[in-house]
């Protein structure tokens, strides 16, 4: 038998080993995960981009009336379906008279003997008073032998007699001269032609004189922007950045008050359908079993539903009367409806999450039901109802400005962008303007939105490589 | 593959069910006296036209006579036109309607599978550049927007030739169709364009691709029998609810272009509360749809036979 010493440990047997080179360490701060998809956000120039759209587009709806104090409501009767424009200055006339029909020249035949053909020009063609936009007064010294005269306005020069432009008006007496236009009259150059007629046709012989009117306001208009205003004083109009809608409105005042529909529903809407689909498919998939069976198979057969159709059902149902805005049956119209997507997503997400190591484990460390669904369950979908929440902020406004544009949805004293297109279709051939800005600013949401949630989902997409 | 066909059928049928009770109960929820409709009549007649329509039975038997009636697809006659069936009105306005989506479909499809094969081929090049930026601007512009300038460019269009190659509004001969459907398929090609891109780009790098071109197959074989056909999935997906979006989105290109659409009939209805109109087209509509929804499963078995269930 061999003896084999037994061990005892002296002092210096379990000392550590001392450091001999020091191996560098790649380490940076942890990051959240929230902190990350901001990251990967803020790297995305067409989301970050889209997101100051959508901080612009809040601030023109919050922040806009309060900076732009000119009232939606307030009608310019004077300047209807203006374009956008510099801001104008405008001479205070005195109140219009009835209409100025010239004067009767006394000792003038009033049925002529002439034909048209042989009928001279009209001598003399003046102004009778300064000419306005709003009203331009001509006179002339009657034609020998006529029966009457026509009265043209051209905005170019005309070549011969077939070529006089807009006819104004009929005199139908020789001795009658004069004649007074109020025909949506603006600052720029007319060139005004008066023929003689034999009662039936016009001559081949015209006169031709250049005008040019000031702009001006009349006093009762004048007054209701500036009370203390008086004739004969230059003032300074209403600025009308974007201009003006068919019955006068400031078309700028409009679009903010628009927003302010158009946005509400637009956010308002899928914030509470999504919030109501994501607490069903929570509960649909944490429950799981024959509950979870039905309620997915209801929420399949809301899907089912002719959208539209149902939408536009539904707002009968509610039922609204005539002069109402017809906002709360379009929101709860869109809530009903839109829930199921939401849910069927949540469910799926939570269904896979249920099932995770981490979650287990943490029911296995004593975590009560509360906590992991406030911990484990709420952070990770929250990511995927955020994506779809932008997705669906631009499909409601696009809902909304449908249904509003079929007149099914906000009606028309409240304005809202769907209603502004609406009435601007009317006008477009002529004026544009009126539909370009508020599908502008359609277009601009949705896509703006559109962009931020292409981005947020990159962003949120841990899985994906990515080359920032 | 008939069995699978078999459950879909049955559950549509009860989507069906279920989409003919929510209408009935809306309807009925709506408040107001849909016989008389602003007009003053005597109780005699409100009585009289009440038993016509069956209003004066109680509710349950008047839900049972609803679903009886609709099981032999009778939807009644209509509140406002005493003399018309609805089943009439759909029968002579539905026709213009499908014309018009199958179009539109056709158009959005066709313009997607060109335009996402050009993204994908020429990925960010000038042409995928131009086609996204143009892609964009269709999917945030809305519809009306393109209806209302399709109109402008019409009249330009005809006055440039100086006769009317297109006209403007209307219904009757093929040329009627052109631009409304363009103008009604816009959205759908925009959002089908940019789905088929990324699909294409994501199958790019595929194994099969690799094989196919290892084989020594033409570019044009590879790119229609492989490439597109294998990303072409997606697509196939979304063609349900396309059909959806085309269908009911045709109501304000039948309002613009005055097509007699049932959709124009349908607005026309709602502005007038004629009852049985609206839930005759209501029910039809989501019969139809739910029947696109099964149809376009169906495809997508046909499509891709890995996912046909047995």
């Amino acid at each position: 038998m061999s003896n084999i010493p037994a061990f005892s440990p002296g002092a210096g047997d379990f000392q550590p080993e001392p450091v001999r080179s020091v191996v560098p360490v790649l380490a940076r701060p942890s990051r959240s995960f929230w902190g990350d998809v901001w990251h990967h956000l803020r790297a995305n120039r067409q989301a970050t981009v889209s997101l100051w759209i959508i901080i612009g587009l809040l601030l023109f709806t919050v922040a806009g009336p309060w900076l732009w104090r000119m009232d939606p409501d307030l009608q310019d009767l004077d300047r209807i379906s203006r374009s956008p424009g510099w801001p104008e200055s405008a001479l205070v006339i005195p109140p219009l008279e009835s209409l100025w029909f010239g004067e009767v020249i006394a000792g003038h035949p009033e049925r002529g003997n002439q034909p048209a053909n042989d009928l001279a020009a009209p001598q003399n063609l003046a102004l009778a008073a300064p000419p306005t936009t709003q009203e331009v007064r001509l006179t002339w010294t009657p034609v020998p032998g006529s029966s009457g005269y026509l009265i043209y306005r051209n905005s170019f020069p005309p070549s011969d007699a077939t070529d006089l432009g807009t006819p104004l008006g009929e005199i139908s007496t020789g001795n009658r001269v004069g004649f007074a236009d109020r025909l949506r009259l603006e600052p720029v150059t007319y060139h005004y032609s008066v023929v003689a007629t034999d009662g039936v046709d016009g001559a081949t012989r015209f006169a031709t004189l250049v005008v040019r009117p000031v702009t001006a306001i009349t006093l009762p208009q004048a007054i209701r922007i500036q009370p203390d205003v008086q004739v004969g004083v230059q003032m300074t109009l209403p600025f009308h950045p974007l201009g003006q809608d068919y019955l006068g409105r400031d078309l700028l005042a409009r679009l903010m008050r628009g927003a302010q529909t158009s946005l509400f529903i637009g956010i308002f809407a899928p914030l509470c359908s999504i919030f109501l689909g994501a607490l069903y498919g929570g509960i649909a998939g944490y429950a799981g079993g024959w509950l979870d069976e039905w309620l997915m198979r209801i929420a399949d057969f809301v899907v089912a539903l002719p959208f539209l159709l149902f939408m536009i059902l539904l707002r009968i149902a509610f039922g609204i009367e005539s002069g109402e805005s017809g906002i709360l049956p379009l929101l709860v119209a869109m809530i009903l409806l839109g829930w199921p997507g939401a849910a069927r997503l949540v469910r799926g997400q939570v269904m896979q999450i249920r099932e995770q190591g981490f979650v287990q484990a943490a029911r296995l460390l004593g975590g009560g039901r509360g906590y992991i669904l406030l911990h484990h369950l709420l952070p990770n979908v929250l990511g995927v109802i955020l994506v779809t929440l932008t997705f669906a902020v631009p499909s409601a406004i696009f809902t909304e400005a449908f249904l509003s544009f079929i007149g099914m949805g906000v009606v028309p004293p409240t304005p809202s962008w769907g209603s502004l297109c609406q009435q601007g279709v009317k006008t477009m051939l002529n004026h544009p303007h009126e539909l370009l800005f508020p599908a502008m600013f359609i277009s601009m949401t949705v896509l703006a939105f559109n962009l931020f949630g292409d981005g947020l989902r990159d962003a949120l997409d841990t899985r994906s490589e990515r080359q920032s | 593959m008939v069995r699978f066909i078999g459950r879909r059928i049955v559950s549509g049928l009860v989507t069906i069910w279920f989409i003919a009770t929510a209408t009935f109960a809306a309807m009925h929820a709506v408040p107001g006296d849909p016989l008389l409709n602003d007009k003053v009549v005597s109780p005699a007649i409100r009585a009289n036209l009440a038993r016509q329509y069956g209003l004066d039975q109680p509710l349950y038997r008047q839900y049972v006579l609803y679903l009886g009636n609709m099981l032999r697809g009778d939807f009644g006659i209509s509140f406002t036109q005493k003399n018309r069936r609805v089943n009439d009105i759909i029968r002579e306005h539905f026709p213009v309607s499908a014309i018009l989506g199958v179009v539109a479909l056709v158009f959005a499809v066709a313009g997607a599978l060109l335009w996402g094969g050009i993204t994908a081929r020429y990925h960010n090049r000038l042409p995928d550049w131009i086609i996204m930026f143009l892609v964009i601007l269709g999917i945030s512009v809305p519809g009306f927007v393109f209806a209302a300038w399709g109109q402008l460019l019409l009249i330009r269009i005809n006055q440039w030739f100086g006769s009317t190659i297109f006209p403007v509004a209307g219904w009757g001969t093929p040329q009627h169709v052109v631009v409304p459907a363009l103008v009604l398929g816009l959205g759908t090609m925009a959002y089908l364009t940019r789905l088929l891109r990324s699909s294409m780009l994501e199958t790019r790098g595929a194994d099969f691709l690799r094989t196919a071109r290892a084989k020594g197959l033409s570019d044009s074989r590879i790119f229609l029998r492989h490439h597109l056909r294998n990303a072409i999935l997606p697509m196939v997906t979304v063609l349900g609810p396309a059909v959806a979006t085309i269908t009911t989105g045709g109501f304000v290109v039948e309002l613009v272009f005055a097509i007699p659409g049932l959709g124009r009939y349908f607005v026309q209805a709602v502005q007038q509360l004629d009852y049985t109109v609206i839930m005759g087209t209501t029910v039809f509509y989501g019969a139809f749809l739910v029947a696109m929804v099964i149809a376009v499963d169906i495809l997508y078995g046909w499509v891709d036979p890995r996912i046909r269930p047995g």
